[in-house]
């Protein structure tokens, strides 16, 4: 005998440099999931798009859903139920920021009730000692605050949220208290990098059972705000070999989860674990998107949960997730490629964002007719010095004062 | 409760899964599975035997007597393989003890 615990590990943000593992593949390991589509072990509920921060790189989409569109309590409960009963696993309530939602307790109850394990991806910055309390014994069970920065010189202005950092050190401290266990997210680009030492120290100080570092990636938002967050490949350099360091020193305390930009990489990501493969997000106004940043291409219809189907059916059947799931679509010179399974591709929304046709090979990839001509431009910016943000909000963006930016 | 990376599991030990690391059978695969935070563990068969026995009460070492009277496995390469698993978790951060204190 010999007892193992295999990583049937899914996150949703299935970017990570070593991504080793595929849940589906882990738990359905007798069949070919590449081609039938099982359902995902976690789904990701964007609550809400409204947020008190406004970070330049925020992955919702540039139009965002307004208040009045967003699915009722009810709505969102028939929701959850119906998702644990077809066999989702887990929860990740999003957003924007999920805590904006009066009706956050409830739901984290409701997902609790029909057997689905919640984790919770906040700002932090509107929660109190008595929500985070409720939210635990509601059954929350995992905790993930994004932090902008080290201190709050650099993150406040990142987040254009004063006191929002100061704010985020003591949630974090409160959900260790609470034996909640916490994950930190750190969003890295050219004006933070140089924080990212401070960052790992920070999250063992908070006792964080992990850290995500998360390069920006450049779609939505962050494309706007490309040339004033590209870090240079300098940058990178030492950032890998930051993270890499960290993470033998820290074994067993500290797992650090590696995001690495894409824009330096010689093959794209495996984007989602593949397009309507393993994973799918509900907006807030109830849209089953492949993506959080999906709804971004143009000519794609996503089907609703307010519609008349089912999500199973969505999944399974929509246009959207059949378009581009699996290689059948490729064109070259991924169709001829020997690792178009393993990254299939790259990330659609990339590929519409920079090269107008979302069926393209995402230029990440050095194989991509564009990826010289777009990744020669992003090399120059982030060579550059403009430093302005353009903030995130439902009017589109708005500039940062030149004060502000050094 | 002492939880998580901090722990050094050994025969004494009585470990017990926390909070948030859920046990489960999953309907819909037909497969046991251990909830974590943002992840899915699938354990095998036998892990899963070995994780019911952790209830907080029990010692390692009781749970390995069982396991080598069920199996009639020599104890000892029993106990390195059940240790080293329940090791896993705990650096993983899925495992917690009881107390040393009962009441």
């Amino acid at each position: 005998m010999s007892p193992t615990l295999t990583d049937a590990n899914q996150s949703f943000a299935d970017q990570t440099l070593a991504d080793p593992s595929d849940g589906l593949a882990a738990l359905e390991g007798r069949r070919s999931t590449a081609e039938t589509y099982g359902i995902p072990l976690a789904v990701l509920a964007e609550l809400t798009h409204r947020c008190p921060l406004q970070c330049p790189y925020c992955s919702n989409p540039v139009e965002l859903d307004r208040g009045a569109s967003e699915l009722t309590t009810d709505e969102w409960k028939k929701v959850l139920s119906e998702l644990a009963e077809i066999g989702v696993l887990q929860i990740h309530f999003s957003g924007g920021e999920p805590t904006a939602r009066k009706d956050l307790v409830e739901l984290v109850q409701h997902a609790s009730d029909v057997g689905l394990y919640s984790n919770l991806i906040t700002s932090a910055v509107l929660l109190t000692r008595e929500k985070l309390s409720a939210l635990a014994d509601a059954g929350l069970s995992h905790v993930q605050i994004s932090f902008q920065g080290n201190e709050p010189m650099v993150a406040d202005r990142v987040g254009g949220f004063k006191g929002g950092h100061a704010k985020k050190l003591e949630v974090a401290k409160w959900t260790r208290e609470l034996e909640m266990p916490l994950t930190v997210n750190a969003v890295m680009h050219r004006q933070n990098l140089h924080q990212l030492p401070d960052i790992i120290q920070m999250a063992v100080d908070l006792d964080a059972d992990r850290l995500e570092v998360a390069n920006v990636q450049y779609y939505g938002w962050a494309l706007k705000n490309r040339a004033a967050l590209m870090p240079t490949l300098e940058q990178i350099e030492e950032t890998s070999r930051i993270v890499e360091d960290a993470q033998s020193r820290l074994k067993g305390i500290l797992a650090i989860d590696y995001v690495v930009p894409d824009y330096y990489a010689l093959r794209p990501k495996k984007c989602m674990g593949g397009w309507g493969r393993q994973f799918f997000n509900i907006s807030p106004a109830g849209k089953i998107l492949p993506c959080h940043a999906a709804e971004s291409i143009t000519g794609l219809e996503f089907e609703s949960v307010r519609s008349n189907h089912s999500i199973a059916w969505i999944w399974q059947n929509s246009e959207a997730f059949n378009r581009y799931r699996g290689t059948g679509w490729m064109p070259e010179p991924c169709k001829s490629c020997e690792f178009k399974e393993v990254d299939f591709g790259g990330c659609r929304c990339q590929a519409f964002a920079l090269t107008g046709d979302a069926g393209n090979t995402d230029p990440a990839c050095t194989l991509s007719p564009h990826h010289d001509r777009i990744f020669k431009a992003a090399a120059e910016e982030a060579a550059g010095n403009h430093n302005r943000f353009i903030y995130r909000n439902f009017a589109g963006g708005t500039l940062e004062p030149v004060n502000d930016a050094s | 409760m002492p939880s998580g990376r901090n722990i050094s599991v050994s025969e004494t030990s009585r470990p017990k899964l926390p909070r948030h690391a859920k046990l489960k059978f999953d309907e819909t695969r037909q497969v046991w599975v251990i909830l974590a935070p943002e992840r899915v563990l699938a354990p095998d068969e036998i892990a899963v035997e070995v994780l019911h026995l952790c209830d907080g009460v029990r010692s390692v070492a009781e749970m390995i007597d069982q396991l080598a009277a069920k199996y009639a496995a020599p104890r000892e390469a029993i106990a390195t393989d059940v240790v080293a698993m329940l090791q896993d978790l705990a650096d993983k951060g899925f495992l917690a003890e009881a107390r040393e204190k009962t009441p």
